[in-house]
């Protein structure tokens, strides 16, 4: 599986980091309740997961290999991860102030989101080289926003639908998680991918 | 608040991922056997005493305004030995948590617990509450890995309980990816009905 190609769309449908991975569910139960929201969020993680690939790519090829360091890959790789989102917040409060006002407030939120963390460590363990690795960060991300914004908008209805007491809030929202996990399962096996 | 309670409060009723609803991607996603989600339990509960136990003998030396970076430096650190230890000794369970074991340096139940207990409590205290909340995160897991193992595969632990004509066609749909959405939903439905009214 080396083709860039495949490896976006691997990424983006057939193992959805939300419904088949697990990675990013604070985030997708938290802050999906309305669609101008997800979006938002989307956004920042699709940018975030991007350059902490990037960024974590080069530090581990460049640094932590050549010095036999691989043993501090957590600490290192989180750490990096807190200090760029901090980086990235002031930067776009300075300089890019409509971005900021659009992605600003779900930066914080990203720094323990277990989805950046989780892709970079999938970087490494697949041995994606740089293109590879960007590829499959953009993928990631922009499944996450697509799934971020349909349940988002399957939440708005629900809020309206007539529900057992007992079901409503989380129970419910699961059990439509459930249901489009289920829907994207048909995805596997798509162009022989697993 | 008596020793006791402490203990007891993280493993029921202030149950991390059936209560409070956090540490939930580990909780679904290892899920698929008793022996993963047992083993995931028990990973996360060992970070979670050590870091609690180191963060609340440090707590007077740490600055208040650098103290989130040292919490996450602690966790990483007993994550990393965590990590090298089950590579070690149990290979095939490493293998199939993955990259959930060093995901459990960003689990959130570690960092809470460590911000809103260990900084602020003795050693002694931090211990049954670490205790007390990963063997919560266990039991959650053990559950939630019993069911869809049992459903999923009709088997517990490896064994076949519910006869060889079930486990030739089970409900597949359990082990598989949307059973672990189902059955924390229909789990939480539960406890909704039967458990919140009491405590109201």
């Amino acid at each position: 599986m080396k083709n860039p190609a495949l490896i976006f769309l691997g990424a983006f449908l057939i193992n959805n980091i939300v419904l088949m991975r697990f990675l990013g569910l604070c985030p997708f139960f938290g802050v999906s309740t309305a669609v101008e929201t997800a979006t938002g969020m989307g956004m920042a993680v699709i940018f975030v997961m991007t350059l902490a690939s990037w960024i974590t790519w080069i530090v581990f090829n460049v640094i932590l290999l050549p010095l036999n360091l691989v043993f501090l890959r957590t600490a290192v790789f989180i750490l990096t991860i807190a200090s760029l989102v901090q980086l990235v917040e002031m930067f776009l409060k300075k300089y890019y102030r409509t971005l900021y006002n659009a992605m600003g407030i779900y930066l914080p939120l990203i720094t323990t989101n277990c989805a950046i963390l989780g892709i970079t460590f999938l970087n490494i363990d697949n041995k994606f080289n740089f293109l590879n690795a960007t590829v499959f960060a953009i993928g990631t991300g922009i499944g996450f926003m697509v799934v971020m914004i349909t349940f988002a908008a399957i939440r708005e209805r629900l809020d309206l639908a007539p529900i057992n007491p007992s079901l409503k809030g989380y129970p419910i929202s699961f059990i439509a998680a459930g249901l489009m996990a289920l829907a994207f399962l048909g995805f596997s096996g798509l162009f022989g991918l697993m | 608040m008596k020793r006791r309670n402490l203990f007891t409060r993280g493993l029921v009723k202030e149950n991390a991922v059936l209560v409070l609803m956090i540490g939930l991607c580990p909780a679904l996603a290892v899920s698929g056997t008793v022996r993963d989600a047992f083993g995931m339990g028990l990973a996360a509960t060992f970070v979670l005493l050590f870091s609690n136990v180191m963060i609340s003998i440090m707590r007077k030396k740490i600055p208040n305004e650098v103290r989130i970076p040292v919490f996450i430096l602690i966790i990483s650190t007993f994550v990393t030995i965590i990590d090298y230890v089950m590579q070690a000794f149990q290979p095939d369970l490493y293998r199939a948590l993955g990259i959930f074991v060093p995901l459990i340096v960003v689990n959130c139940m570690i960092l809470g617990r460590a911000e809103a207990f260990a900084y602020k409590n003795s050693v002694i205290d931090s211990i049954l509450d670490g205790l007390g909340v990963g063997l919560g995160f266990t039991l959650a897991l053990t559950v939630m890995g019993a069911i869809r193992e049992i459903l999923g595969n009709g088997t517990f632990l490896g064994m076949a309980i519910l006869g060889e004509g079930f486990k030739e066609s089970p409900v597949i749909f359990m082990i598989l990816p949307p059973g672990a959405f189902l059955v924390i939903g229909v789990l939480k439905a539960l406890i909704n009905k039967y458990v919140k009214k009491e405590t109201q």
